[in-house]
């Protein structure tokens, strides 16, 4: 009788497996930069491109750093949310307008609304190489001490931002 | 309207299947000859009423009415005719109502020829075909429905994916369909079989022709599948262990065990419980493989748009199906009884071990599948499971099932006696060893893989042409009557056997001396390949009914003998965007020569692949001839007499 039972218990064991994995989303991919210092870099600011702005300027507080551009349409699903937080401003965001033109993501934020308390400009591409940006929109929380703490590939959501983003915020500013 | 008749027969659909999945069933338990009967009118009425959803659906793609969010979302005004009607099975709820669409027709296939059956088991496997469909008709109108209406309509369609705007793909998924489906047939005639208590050798004859019949057609759909990837996808590989391959490779490797087990359990009465639980793994495999796909717990080329609601409703469809199946197995199972001794060296217990080692293999490909998914599930981080794992696992366990196949055939059935089989297939032995090492000599080239491959390659050839001869020894008659006088059955074994011959000759040849070069060419340049030389004549522009595409050309010629012209295109899909590559390919029996272009390079460059594949068409060749040996077993004279026998036999109960 044993015997007659053990493919049923194998099966039993992977719906197990199934059905945990039915909650995991095989796409995500975990950044290797997640508790990693956040790279340098200094890039000329969207509207006074004269000024140039580093990570290192803002240690000491925990901040957003999310990754944009005018010609991507799931950033226009994020944006009004970030709008939206960015109003509260419990963390400021900085954004980095990526292989884009200046013009185009000056409109972008004359229509859109802007949600940054400053935009950089990365028109080759070299710093997004730095960060592992392969998919736009992308936001890191980075933490007081400069470390990445956390990535969001894709859009945020407001659920993103109550679940996630936001007990860690409120995590590392207590730190 | 159209749209709406096609949805409103599916809900009657469903309300037959569940006439069909519960009344035969209890009627069978219960003796009642009324609700029996109810099995064959509700099997065709189902069949009609799925017909009537499948053509709506395929008019509304016809009639380019995108008001149908699915239609909208898979074809597109300028999609030619052919890949418009494909387009039904392009994305997910396609898929579903084809699947629906082929288990009714082998239902009803099942409700035609099954006249010989004792009412009560045919009662049950048509109940029990019923159930399974329940549950995909119930999965379309729940989560999955291909006739949502989209308001207000969309100017115009998404277009059906570029990949799949392909001849392979109006054969192809029905053909792979009808295969994994099919396994429902003998999936059913085993709870049948369970429910009744009747495991004996007339439930294993009636289930081998329909075993036979649904493993040729996924036979042919795998090859199929193999050989549009290998034109396809443009980097001249034919088979990538990709999850939906493996998701439909499985169920062929058990189905291949299945149909060798019930012989088995036909001829000698043994394997009962083996054969039963092959034949619920076999179906519970192309459910599970249709989970894979459709749940996005896997990432895979083949993957749809993935929603965890359907996940979940496969999920629980799989644990009453196959839970259900193997409890029942695990109850009815110990009484079976044990069938015909036979002792440690005899034909059945090379079938057995040939069976054990196709059920490792599919067990190792379902582990390699889902390992990925285990870790992650376990917290252990993210992997992915490629051809490395597979190549090391799946040819130590093929290659002593090869062996084996030269030996089963010829081994008696209860007790054969070792030294005599080495007496007999001593020569076919030295000829495959000696062709093994002196071949691959003479073409430059020796590894141990090559040998090991052209080795069981010949050995299987050796061995069923001393087979053959064996048979058809003696001069009393003429060849042909001789000939005549064997099986077809037998015939189709052989033939089959010698296909997988033919494919693995064809994969160690390919694996071990193919060549690839990858260059950059302006007009007028010549690359050197495996004697050939290629000149690029440059791309021109051409323009395809839904697509742009850019056209280069390569002669091809061989000490300055022009032999072909190959003609890569670089394809740009303008609905959607998406480059697509098609190959430009030379197929010969010898030899393939095949190239594709790269990316445009500076000042009128390109960049261009061009492979050298050594045998490659025999891997298909091989997978044709299974095939045509199923086939040939299939219209084995003892199928064809028994439904003559028939036909005599009902007068007399007429009259009776």
């Amino acid at each position: 009788m044993k015997r007659f039972l053990l493919p049923l218990l194998i099966f039993i064991v992977m719906v197990g497996f199934l059905a945990v994995g039915l909650k995991l989303d095989p796409r995500e991919v975990p950044s290797p930069l997640v508790g990693k210092p956040a790279p340098m870099f200094s890039l000329p600011r969207l509207d006074h491109p004269e000024q140039v702005i580093s990570p290192k300027e803002m240690l000491g507080k925990v901040w957003l750093f999310n990754v944009w551009a005018s010609w991507c349409g799931a950033c226009r699903d994020e944006h009004p949310v970030l709008v939206e937080f960015s109003k509260s401003g419990l963390v400021p965001v900085y954004g980095m307008d990526y292989k884009d033109t200046r013009q185009d993501a000056q409109q972008w934020l004359e229509q859109g609304g802007n949600p940054y308390v400053a935009t950089v400009m990365d028109v080759d591409g070299r710093v997004g190489i730095d960060y592992g940006v392969y998919g736009v929109p992308e936001t890191y929380v980075i933490d007081k001490a400069g470390v990445i703490a956390y990535k969001q590939i894709g859009p945020i959501t407001d659920e993103v931002l109550r679940d996630k983003i936001l007990p860690l915020v409120k995590r590392l500013q207590s730190q | 309207m159209i749209p709406e008749i096609g949805h409103f027969s599916l809900i009657l659909a469903l309300l037959v299947a569940l006439v069909l999945g519960t009344f035969p069933i209890i009627g069978a338990a219960r003796g009642n000859t009324v609700w029996m009967g109810l099995a064959r009118p509700a099997a065709k009425a189902q069949f009609f009423l799925i017909a009537v959803a499948f053509v709506s659906l395929a008019y509304t793609f016809a009639s380019m009415d995108y008001s149908v969010i699915y239609v909208a979302a898979n074809s597109n005004s300028k999609l030619p005719l052919q890949y418009r009607i494909a387009a039904v099975w392009g994305g997910h709820e396609g898929s579903l109502l084809l699947w629906a669409m082929i288990l009714s027709i082998w239902t009803v296939a099942v409700s035609l020829f099954s006249k010989h059956l004792p009412d009560a088991m045919r009662a049950r496997i048509l109940g029990v075909m019923g159930l399974v469909s329940v549950g995909f008709i119930l999965f379309m109108l729940t989560v999955s429905n291909p006739f949502e209406r989209l308001i207000p309509a969309a100017l115009d369609g998404r277009d059906l994916n570029p990949l799949l705007q392909d001849p392979g793909m109006v054969f192809h998924p029905p053909m792979l369909y009808m295969g994994y489906v099919g396994f429902s047939v003998a999936f059913a005639f085993a709870i049948a079989a369970l429910l009744g208590g009747e495991l004996d050798a007339a439930w294993a004859r009636w289930s081998r022709p329909w075993t036979t019949l649904a493993w040729l057609f996924l036979t042919v759909g795998l090859m199929g599948g193999s050989n549009w990837a290998y034109y396809e996808l443009g980097w001249g590989g034919w088979w990538f262990w990709d999850a939906v391959e493996n998701a439909s490779f499985m169920p062929w490797l058990v189905g291949t065990a299945l149909i060798h087990s019930l012989a088995v359990t036909e001829k000698r009465g043994s394997f009962k419980a083996w054969t039963v639980l092959l034949a619920i793994c076999a179906f519970s495999l192309s459910l599970l493989g249709t989970f894979l796909v459709r749940s996005g717990v896997l990432t895979s080329v083949h993957a749809f748009a993935t929603d965890p609601k359907r996940g979940m409703f496969i999920l629980v469809f799989l644990v009453i199906v196959i839970g259900g199946s193997l409890g029942l197995f695990a109850w009815r199972a110990p009484t079976v009884g044990r069938g015909g001794k036979f002792s440690v060296v005899s034909r059945e217990s090379f079938l057995l071990a040939n069976n054990v080692l196709l059920a490792v293999a599919a067990f190792s490909v379902l582990l390699g599948t889902l390992y990925p998914l285990f870790l992650d599930a376990l917290g252990l981080g993210k992997i992915s499971v490629g051809p490395p794992y597979f190549d090391t696992v799946f040819a130590p366990l093929m290659a002593p099932a090869l062996f084996l196949m030269g030996i089963g055939p010829i081994a008696r059935w209860k007790s054969a006696a070792l030294p005599e089989l080495a007496m007999r297939l001593r020569w076919a032995f030295g000829v495959s060893v000696v062709t093994a090492v002196v071949l691959p000599m003479v073409l430059g080239h020796w590894t141990p893989m090559i040998g090991l491959g052209l080795f069981l390659a010949f050995w299987i050839i050796a061995t069923s042409v001393y087979m053959v001869y064996q048979r058809l020894r003696g001069h009393e008659q003429s060849l042909l009557t001789r000939v005549k006088a064997v099986p077809r059955s037998w015939w189709g074994m052989v033939i089959a056997h010698l296909g997988i011959a033919i494919f693995t000759l064809g994969v160690t040849v390919v694996k071990g001396f193919e060549s690839e070069i990858a260059v950059r060419m302006l007009p007028g340049d010549v690359a050197h390949l495996a004697g050939y030389d290629f000149t690029f004549e440059g791309v021109q522009d051409s323009q395809g009914p839904n697509y742009t595409a850019s056209r280069g050309l390569l002669r091809v010629t061989k000490n300055g003998v022009e032999r072909t012209v190959l003609a890569p295109e670089k394809r740009l899909y303008t609905v959607q965007n998406m480059p697509m590559t098609e190959a430009g390919i030379s197929p010969h029996i010898i030899h393939d020569l095949y190239a594709s272009l790269g990316e445009p390079l500076s000042d009128g460059a390109w960049s261009v692949r061009i492979y050298h594949k050594p045998m490659v068409e025999w891997i298909w060749a091989g997978c044709a001839m299974m095939a045509f040996g199923g086939l040939l077993a299939l219209s084995d004279r003892r199928y064809r007499m028994k439904k003559r026998r028939e036909k005599e036999s009902m007068p007399n109960e007429v009259v009776a």
